[in-house]
């Protein structure tokens, strides 16, 4: 029998009960246009995820204060509420660590923000001109904060695209305006591009003022609440955090690491850690559509089943005019295969058509990788193998004289 | 040519066995056209399905064109009744939803004949089984009986067996349809074919040329059909 003759006979069997094939198809297309959606949404959060840690800068490392320690007792406070790095700290890293392009020493707190008619309740980050290049941040309009105005404590706040569209009316330009944070007037120099990104800590919703009057007006202390430094390249992010360490241990006067009252975090560490949890959340969704894949093999299985059954006499008539056991199997092998492999294929447009929308209509950013294809395609076929072998197995065994007296 | 030598088939069902057939022999030459005609239960079908290479016989040899395919595996089987032998069966087995000329050609494709060669063949056995050519797309289960029979019988033709083998041919059929069956059979037979029919109604048996009767197992009598009416 020809490869030829095969993809006929499958096509007149297949074709000849329409609505049985297409019901069992639909199973294989959810599966596999599950398989594909779910994991286009997982490695699209994933990418989205990446994207938005990386759009914080390049080659980044952040060092915040850690735990707060009494004299002598291990009484401790929440990570990062320790008031101990101080604008010091972040000079003599710029000055004496090795491997540093940029050194942005930054004061986070949160406040309500009024302009005329609204308010909002957005982060302010206290902080030098250098935080623009080693956080990445860019201007739309307007400039950011100048030496300048750090020198002189100007009251001066740049703001975030979020905080823009909250505060105020479109088309109404606020550079020059006036807003209140936390009762102290502020004039608005600028408007920073968006860097995408949402949620708790998106550098859309900032607002960014000099250090020095975040200190004078609004903290009323000296302390800072995170150090931001850029290393000089991608190989140098070991050398660099190793020598943060030690410099502030020094400086800090501790002998023991483990009772370090920072903590120096790369970049790289934050990557893996998010990309972790993004893996674990996609193979999750993954195996959810996988069970509905494993349903759809199963009623092909009970498809295939049912028909040999129901052509005994026909699988007994060719075997009666010459076919042999491995025709018969190839046979039916080749119509759950055809069933799993078409589904698989309508499966993986409708999944990249419903990933599409989800993206257009639900603003999850979703990815179609050659991976899931690939997997949705290899996975079908196996399926169709694996689901149809039985089936086809027990048609090539049928013996010719009791499979044409079948009635 | 068939030679049967003393088979014998015996059917085991736990501890109870049965014995089909009790030591048959005979000879079939080229061209010949024999009725094997029995009650049920007489081993006739038994027999047929030894004659077709369904079956292997328990002992004896049974010699197709001097071949003993008495031992033969089922892989030699199928091809064995791929070259050699065409089936006609009481009811029709015809691949319902398709068109006359692929039921007919559906052995030469198990056979590896090209396709274009298939169409033609078939075209050639659909004609000689007595149907015109306005029936070869024809779907199978839009004719009448008697032409379902006939679409069988082009099929059996198809792949130029040295038997035909009928298994009760007109079971299935009104007495007025299955003597158009047996006329194409009549006229098969008169350009050189060799049929075996094998069926328990008389009136059907005296069609062939010779008669072979059997009951419980064993050849009751083998006579030309012309004499066997004065049984």
């Amino acid at each position: 029998m020809k490869t030829t003759d095969l993809i006929e006979e499958t096509y007149w069997a297949l074709t000849a009960n329409k609505a049985r094939t297409f019901l069992t198809m639909l199973g294989i297309v959810i599966g596999i246009a599950s398989v594909i959606a779910m994991i286009a949404i997982g490695q699209g959060t994933q990418a989205q995820i990446q994207a938005s840690i990386q759009s914080a800068g390049a080659n980044l490392l952040f060092v915040v204060p850690g735990t707060q320690r009494g004299v002598g007792i291990q009484v401790s406070g929440g990570r990062g509420s320790a008031q101990t790095l101080t604008e010091a700290d972040a000079n003599a890293i710029a000055s004496q660590v090795p491997l540093v392009q940029a050194v942005a020493p930054s004061l986070n707190l949160r406040f309500q923000v009024t302009a005329p008619g609204t308010n909002t309740n957005v982060q302010v980050v206290g902080t030098t001109p250098d935080y623009a290049g080693v956080r990445n941040v860019q201007m739309a309009e307007g400039s950011f904060i100048s030496s300048a105005n750090l020198r002189s404590f100007e009251r001066v706040a740049v703001i975030g695209p979020t905080v823009e569209s909250d505060l105020f009316a479109t088309g109404t330009d606020p550079v020059g305006k006036s807003i209140k944070i936390n009762e102290v007037p502020f004039r608005i120099i600028g408007i920073t591009v968006s860097q995408g990104g949402s949620g708790f800590n998106s550098a859309d919703d900032m607002i960014y003022v000099p250090l020095t009057t975040a200190q004078q007006y609004l903290a009323g202390d000296t302390y800072i609440s995170q150090i931001s430094v850029e290393a000089a390249d991608s190989q140098s992010m070991d050398a660099v955090q190793q020598g943060i360490t030690n410099l502030l241990l020094e400086r800090h006067k501790i002998s023991n690491p483990a009772l370090a009252d920072f903590s120096v975090y790369n970049q790289a560490q934050i990557v893996a850690t998010a990309s972790t949890v993004t893996s674990t959340f996609t193979m999750l969704l993954a195996s959810i559509a996988g069970i509905s894949l494993l349903v759809g093999g199963i009623s092909i299985m009970n498809m295939m089943l049912t028909t040999v059954t129901e052509r005994t006499r026909e699988i007994g008539l060719r075997k009666a005019i010459g076919a042999q056991r491995k025709d018969i199997i190839y046979q039916f092998l080749m119509e759950s295969v055809a069933i799993t492999f078409s589904g698989g294929l309508v499966g993986i447009v409708l999944g990249w058509a419903l990933a599409s929308l989800l993206s257009l209509l639900a603003g999850i950013t979703t990815q179609i990788s050659v991976f899931s294809i690939v997997l949705a395609f290899g996975v079908s076929a196996v399926i169709g193998i694996l689901f149809g072998y039985y089936p086809a197995r027990r048609a090539s065994q049928l013996n010719p004289i009791e499979a044409l007296r079948y009635e | 040519m068939i030679e049967v030598r003393n088979i014998t088939k015996t059917y085991s069902n736990g501890d109870i066995s049965t014995q089909a057939l009790e030591g048959v022999s005979f000879v079939i030459k080229d061209g010949e056209y024999v009725a094997i005609m029995g009650p049920s239960g007489s081993g006739k079908s038994t027999l047929m399905h030894i004659l077709g290479c369904l079956d292997t016989p328990t002992s004896g040899q049974y010699l197709l064109d001097g071949k003993n395919v008495s031992s033969f595996s089922e892989v030699e089987l199928a091809d064995i009744r791929k070259e050699k032998i065409g089936f006609v069966f009481q009811a029709f087995n015809l691949l319902p939803r398709a068109t006359v000329v692929r039921n007919v050609a559906l052995p030469l494709m198990y056979a590896g004949v090209p396709k274009e060669e298939r169409m033609e063949r078939a075209r050639g056995a659909i004609l000689a089984a007595g149907l015109d050519e306005a029936h070869l797309y024809y779907r199978s289960n839009q004719l009448s009986g008697g032409q379902m029979q006939r679409v069988a019988i082009a099929r059996a033709l198809v792949n130029n067996p040295t038997i035909v083998l009928a298994d009760e041919p007109t079971g299935n059929l009104d007495t007025q349809t299955g003597e158009i069956v047996l006329g194409t059979f009549k006229k098969l037979n008169d350009e050189g074919r060799t049929i075996v029919l094998i069926t328990h109604e008389p009136d059907v048996a005296i069609h062939a040329k010779r008669i072979i009767h059997i009951k419980d197992g064993k050849i009751l009598s083998d006579t030309p059909a012309k004499d066997y009416e004065n049984h």
